[in-house]
């Protein structure tokens, strides 16, 4: 393999590792910062252990997410020097910012929070999982700005002398249409995971039966409404997101559905099998008219397909590149996001339902499946990332710079598998290890300290 | 002054400040398993960084994402040139991160010792390491006219760097060394004076050597400005044993941070214009004009720190204040 495609391989493993578990790292945030607050309002000693078994977890959690967040700032320079000499003036600022504002926070008020449980009031100790909190999701925001200004750049002008992007407007470049719908669902995707977090694992205790149901019925339906909430926000905004993607980037949306020539209307493809040698279709079923209402909100209007974009783009951006992405990684992470987030959304809802009704309990299959859900919002925000970043292909920058012109000249195939090599294999073993941790104190559960007397209260 | 000018201090400022504090806590690692005789020992030991590791590492953070946004092409030539070095670093620092959190999690005594060798290389390993690269800054290494590192992974280590790598990694254990005989009591805290003498004749040692070797192979001395602040460097050195002689810890630990403070100022001063300077040709110098980014965006950049930084620097102290007990056998222990 060539150096750039090891960069890129590189790059997508280590930010789909990074982002195993950046979700849960804000969207745990959160819900531990309400489960705390509930504990210092109600003085439910039940709300001091779900803080505290929960935020164990969390902290686990993220000190992976910390460590691999670091090799994602310096691979920009490390693999992708020629991008950040490119665009250095517009995408090194977020990354800045994100550093100062949001990084210094969160990691200072974490070590407070996990420090301070006995050395501070507990309105004080509160409000630094707050800061943890918000010090989480503002981080998602910087980066996302920066991630946004990638597919539809704004706020900027080449300067032509030294051929250099340079930011003409920062109210520009942190207001992006792009960042408006990808910010949102980023947030909710986090909500989402952090929610069948807590519901699978919630689940297994449920099923063993064991003396810690109540804790963990409470602890299942908090999950529940909880994922329930952030795949319901999910799906709004996807779909809003969507069709500022037909709008921005037609191609990335055409390649997510398969779609070779434009149609009116279009149908949403549940299947589609090509050849892509040919690009030809082989065999499809579609829900017809479908993706046109995806689109206008109507039943009818073009969605374009592959072959128009690509002739428009040769009119725009020259000929002899093939300006579409891979259709199979496109169109099949797609699927695998939506169809994750479906099932969610079905699950979370039949969970609750079910809760309600007080038949959960006694359901071992229902139990299980739950417990498999835990790898749903995984598998969604690894393919979502994946149809983000390689349905942008060629281009790094949208319309501006092609990725196999943004690569380091200087760094050899060999130096980047070496590094692909190490990084692979302590992200290995460390992903073992961190799994085995969040497995023990999982099933550990609840340990109650010399001020946790009250059982749990008795509601489902 | 130029705005350029403002970001360069800066950039030297937010290093300065990664290194007086996280250098403490790359010495404690590198202390860990020579003061730690026992778990709970070596419990005590990396309790007392324990609220503060991570916030302190974030100073690099930031100081390599201020090194993106204020000057794109140092970043660049630095990141992709120093390759191997920061694969390294990296490596180090992904071990070390998780390790403090995951050594105390299970009960399992060859668990512990594993993660504690992972804090003691990923310490070890990165104190080296910004000397090297610290020492190729003021060096210089080969750049081409394209602006690129055009040198390989052996070009960087020369005998100045590796023996700058050696004088940081020393004067980091000796920080750190200071650090715990601070915050810590008992027998801990016997060890770690002892291990301030130690590494204090080590120190000023390699530090002398280091400023001779600095005349002689980057002509510091061209430059009287750089070269005195380097010399009171040295100094500063050899005021720790003068204050731990006195029993004055709180004196010591300034005197170590004010030997990275000066030698930080010493080579940034020293580098001036240049942010990286080229071995090969002068001509091809990266300089704080020829790498920076455009004015629009370190003006934004500039109202940005100035608003935030502030409060930065407040939370941080307090968090220190906040924890500023001694960690004693008996302290309730987190990690």
């Amino acid at each position: 393999m060539e150096a750039l495609d090891l960069a890129r391989l590189q790059f997508a493993i280590t930010t789909v590792y990074h982002f195993f578990f950046v979700p849960l790292t804000m969207g745990l945030s959160l819900l531990v910062a309400i489960m705390q607050t509930m504990w210092v309002y109600t003085d439910r000693p039940f709300y001091k252990r779900m803080t505290k078994f929960w935020g164990k977890l969390f902290v686990i959690n993220f000190a992976m997410g910390v460590v691999t967040g670091i090799v994602l700032e310096f691979q920009f320079g490390m693999n992708w020097s020629e991008y950040a000499r490119f665009m250095g003036d517009i995408f090194g600022a977020p990354l800045a910012i994100e550093a100062l504002l949001a990084f210094f926070l969160e990691s200072t008020f974490l070590g407070i929070w996990l420090f301070g449980w006995n050395r501070l009031s507990r309105g004080v100790h509160l409000a630094a999982i707050w800061l943890v909190a918000i010090g989480s999701n503002l981080s998602a925001l910087w980066i996302l700005i920066a991630n946004s200004f990638m597919q539809q750049p704004v706020g900027y002008v080449i300067n032509e002398t030294t051929g250099r992007a340079e930011m003409d407007s920062f109210a520009d470049l942190i207001t992006n249409p792009t960042v408006q719908t990808h910010f949102p669902h980023v947030v909710a995707s986090s909500i989402t995971t952090a929610g069948f977090f807590v519901l699978g694992i919630s689940a297994w205790h449920l099923l063993r039966q064991n003396e810690l149901r109540g804790f963990f019925r409470q602890s299942f339906k908090i999950g529940a409404i909880y994922g329930l909430i952030g795949v319901l926000l999910v799906i709004g905004i996807g779909h809003a997101q969507a069709q500022h993607m037909i709008e921005t980037q037609p191609m990335k949306m055409a390649a997510a559905e398969g779609l070779l020539e434009s149609e009116d209307p279009a149908g949403l493809s549940l299947i589609t099998i090509m050849n892509l040698d040919e690009d030809k279709e082989l065999f499809s079923i579609r829900i017809p008219r479908l993706l046109s209402f995806l689109a206008h909100n109507k039943f009818e209007g073009e969605v374009r397909g592959i072959e128009d974009i690509q002739a428009e783009y040769e009119a725009t951006y020259g000929e002899g590149q093939d300006y579409s992405p891979s259709i199979f990684i496109s169109y099949w992470s797609f699927r695998a996001m939506v169809g994750a987030g479906f099932l969610m959304l079905a699950l979370a809802a039949g969970g609750l339902f079910l809760l309600w009704r007080k038949q959960l309990l006694n359901q071992t299959r229902v139990l299980q499946v739950m417990l498999l859900s835990l790898a749903l919002p995984y598998i969604a925000n690894s393919t979502g990332w994946l149809l983000t970043e390689v349905g942008r292909q060629p281009w790094i920058v949208f319309g501006e710079l092609r990725t196999e012109d943004a690569v380091s000249p200087n760094v050899s195939a060999e130096m980047i598998a070496a590094s692909l090599v190490l990084f692979a294999l302590i992200y290995g073993v460390l992903m073992l290890a961190d799994v085995y941790l969040l497995a023990k104190y999982s099933r550990l559960g609840p340990v109650d300290d010399e001020t946790d007397g009250e059982p749990a209260p008795v509601a489902a | 002054m130029d705005l350029q000018d403002l970001w360069f201090i800066l950039i030297g400022v937010l290093f300065t400040g990664f290194f007086f504090l996280e250098g403490f806590d790359y010495g404690v690692g590198i202390l860990l398993p020579v003061l730690g005789s026992s778990d709970a020992e070596r419990r005590q030991i990396i309790n007392t960084i324990g609220p503060h590791w991570d916030a302190n590492e974030v100073w690099m953070i930031t100081a390599g994402g201020a090194l993106f946004a204020a000057f794109p092409d140092w970043y660049a030539t630095l990141f992709s040139g120093f390759y191997l070095a920061l694969v390294l670093l990296l490596f180090a620092l992904i071990l070390r991160g998780v390790a403090f959190e995951f050594r105390s999690k299970e009960d399992d005594p060859r668990w512990r010792t594993l993660w504690d060798g992972a804090i003691f290389v990923g310490s070890l390993l990165p104190a080296l390491l910004w000397g090297v690269a610290f020492g190729n800054l003021i060096r210089g290494v080969p750049i081409g006219a394209d602006k690129n590192y055009a040198g390989d992974f052996f070009d960087l280590l020369s005998p100045y760097t590796l023996l700058f790598g050696l004088a940081s990694l020393i004067v980091f254990a000796l920080h750190g060394a200071v650090f715990l005989d601070l915050k810590t009591d008992g027998a801990v805290r016997r060890k770690a004076q002892g291990a301030v003498w130690a590494l204090w004749i080590p120190a000023v040692l390699v530090a002398g050597l280091l400023l001779i070797a600095s005349h002689i192979d980057v002509d510091l001395f061209d430059q009287p400005g750089p070269g005195f602040v380097a010399a009171l460097a040295v100094v500063a050195v050899l005021a720790v044993g003068y204050f731990q002689r006195a029993q004055q810890p709180i004196r010591a630990f300034a005197a170590t941070g004010l030997t990275i403070v000066l030698t930080m100022l010493a080579l940034f001063w020293f580098m001036y214009p240049n942010v990286m300077i080229s071995s090969s040709n002068v001509a091809n110098n990266l300089t704080v004009d020829n790498a920076s980014s455009s004015s629009y965006t370190l003006k934004v950049m500039t109202v940005v720190v100035l608003i935030f930084l502030p409060f930065v620097l407040v939370y941080q102290a307090w968090s220190y204040w906040t924890f500023r007990k001694r960690i004693t056998a008996d302290s309730p222990l987190e990690y």
